[in-house]
């Protein structure tokens, strides 16, 4: 069960906004997660705490396929993402790198800055402490969730390869 | 009953047939990175446990977003995918030796080809569209795994059909084209979904054009952009495709997400405003705005076609003495084309500064970086905030026509106000 503060944002939320391009060539999680939001919300690395949720509108992370924006949003201890609908390159990214991203609409709409949320990743349910709602998730496709149950990209993977005899 | 996209990925599971919404595992042809991806990629590649990338012949790895090398870090990651691209063999362009940005590379290079499924480690890899292939961008981690196991997984997206009636006017191209269908259809109005480019003004576009159209179809969303293999398509690969491939069509009662239709007989050139590529806007409505820089050249912009349009304005006159003028070519080839054309020579006289290509500016990652309050107009394809540099300088998108009149008169302007 994850429970944490809520930092909210809006529509098409792009990847630059998460991490500006000049950081790229920083690889690791600590490293990005120095930057992030720092052009779009400079106050975001004194608040967050982690185990805090971001909460966004429509098309979350679009823009670049720069995995250092799930990397930076982990590295500064987010633990997960919620929102009406994610980019396909930011989803797959976060997916691949064991970010949780959930999507709910309901949620969305009843939640603000400051709320205190109750995720419950494996039911996908939404507990809005604050206000005392409660919201469901979209469940993963199956082929998503055997992936995020492999533990990321990378075991599946490995596991895959493994399996093939490879 | 399939769209272009989904024969080409029904050819690449083994299926016979694949619908919107289906998760197959996909055969890959390419699997691409540059210095900002591949580094992670290749971390993440070795913790697979694998030794040997699929198939080195169909990894191809370019040096081209902090370089020629901007610092010491950067250097290191350029070094490490050097290295990784040695030591597996795998396809390399070094920097001055043919290389360049990445989507204006492939396409030349005869490496996107079309009926293929490409991965790329950039969100641009859609650019390959144009030439009829299925083209995708990812993160490092997807590239990590595709470069271990050569396939890769991938929902079957809707096709949005795109209809575009009527001829071009004179100074308006492929670039005006996609600012204006994002303008439209909004910057998620293709959210996970392949879109397809037809029509009497698609009939009649370039390459270079079509390249530019596909390039931005991430720019809505879209997992895909793409043009079916015609005639021009055919006439671009000759002598340049590097091996055999499938040309598919789509059946006639193929099944469309959307189908959307555009009237551009009349259509004017046309300015993104700063904040999003769907603040297209026709330049007779942008009013007055000075700039400080002007950017002609990216993955977007950076073809012979858009140099020679660019030349075509400043030839015979000068860059505005408030405004820096940069050019980026493509890639070497087309710098040197540019060079022989005499294009090169147009630009340096009328005061524009003139690069190796790089994705440098584009990204705001070195080269031609914004200072606070300071107004560019350029010919790439993003203008979010801070996207060049200072989240308070502001980015204005445009064809490679407006951005070289406005370098003249140190406001957009449209080129047909230049005669």
């Amino acid at each position: 069960m994850l429970k944490g503060t809520v930092h909210k944002y809006g529509a098409d939320f792009d990847t630059d906004a998460i991490i500006p391009g000049r950081y790229l060539n920083l690889t690791t999680v600590e490293e990005v997660a120095r930057h992030c939001m720092e052009d779009v919300d400079p106050d975001f690395l004194t608040r967050v705490r982690p185990g805090d949720i971001v909460v966004a509108t429509t098309n979350f992370g679009c823009g670049s396929s720069r995995e250092h924006a799930p990397m930076a949003l982990k590295g500064v201890g987010i633990a997960c993402v919620i929102a009406k609908s994610f980019a396909r390159i930011f989803f797959r990214n976060a997916i691949n790198i064991g970010l949780p991203l959930l999507e709910s609409a309901d949620a969305v709409d009843n939640t603000e800055a400051g709320d205190v949320l109750e995720v419950d990743l494996a039911s996908g349910t939404i507990n809005n402490l604050t206000r005392g709602k409660t919201f469901t998730a979209a469940a993963y496709p199956e082929f998503m969730a055997e992936l995020i149950s492999a533990g990321g990209l990378i075991e599946f993977t490995r596991q895959r390869l493994a399996g093939k005899g490879v | 009953m399939m769209t272009l996209v989904e024969k080409i990925l029904a050819a690449h599971c083994g299926k016979e047939k694949v619908s919107p919404g289906e998760f197959i595992t996909a055969r890959v042809d390419i699997v691409m990175a540059n210095d900002v991806t591949a580094p992670i990629a290749i971390r993440e590649f070795r913790r697979i446990g694998v030794s040997k990338v699929f198939d080195p012949a169909k990894i191809v790895l370019v040096p081209d977003h902090f370089t020629p090398n901007k610092d010491i870090i950067s250097a290191e990651n350029a070094k490490m995918m050097r290295e990784f691209a040695h030591e597996q063999g795998t396809v390399y362009f070094e920097v001055g030796q043919m290389c360049g940005i990445e989507h204006a590379l492939l396409p030349e290079q005869g490496l996107a080809l079309p009926g293929e499924v490409i991965i790329g480690g950039d969100s641009h890899t859609c650019t390959y569209g144009a030439l009829g292939a299925f083209a995708t961008g990812m993160g490092s981690t997807d590239i990590a795994a595709a470069m271990a196991t050569g396939d890769t997984w991938i929902k079957v997206p809707p096709t949005i059909k795109l209809v575009y009636h009527g001829r071009l006017g004179q100074w308006v191209g492929g670039k005006d084209l996609i600012l204006f269908t994002i303008g439209n259809i909004g910057v998620d109005g293709a959210l996970y979904a392949a879109m397809e480019f037809t029509g009497e003004a698609i009939d009649n576009l370039s390459i270079d054009g079509r390249l530019t159209m596909a390039n931005m179809a991430i720019e809505a969303g879209g997992k895909a952009g793409i043009f079916r293999v015609d005639e021009t398509t055919r006439a671009y690969l000759k002598n340049r495709a590097r091996h055999a491939f499938n040309e598919y069509e789509p059946d006639a009662d193929a099944e469309y997400s959307r189908v959307i239709e555009f009237d551009v007989s009349e259509m004017e050139p046309q300015v993104s405003l700063p904040g999003s590529p769907a603040n297209a806007t026709p330049i007779s409505k942008v009013g007055t705005v000075k700039i400080d820089q002007a950017v002609i050249g990216s993955c977007t912009n950076g073809r012979l076609e858009d140099l020679r349009v660019a030349a075509g304005i400043l030839k015979g006159r000068k860059v505005n003495p408030n405004v820096r003028c940069l050019v980026f070519p493509g890639t070497q080839q087309i710098y040197l084309d540019a060079l022989t054309e005499g294009l090169i020579e147009t630009f340096v006289r009328a005061g524009a500064a003139v690069s190796t290509p790089t994705c440098g500016p584009c990204a705001g990652l070195h080269m031609g970086i914004l200072a606070a309050g300071e107004r560019c107009i350029s010919t790439t394809n993003r203008n979010f905030i801070s996207r060049m540099g200072s989240p308070k300088s502001e980015l204005y998108l445009s064809g490679p026509a407006v951005a070289a009149a406005s370098a003249v008169t140190g406001k957009i302007t449209s080129p047909g106000e230049m005669t």
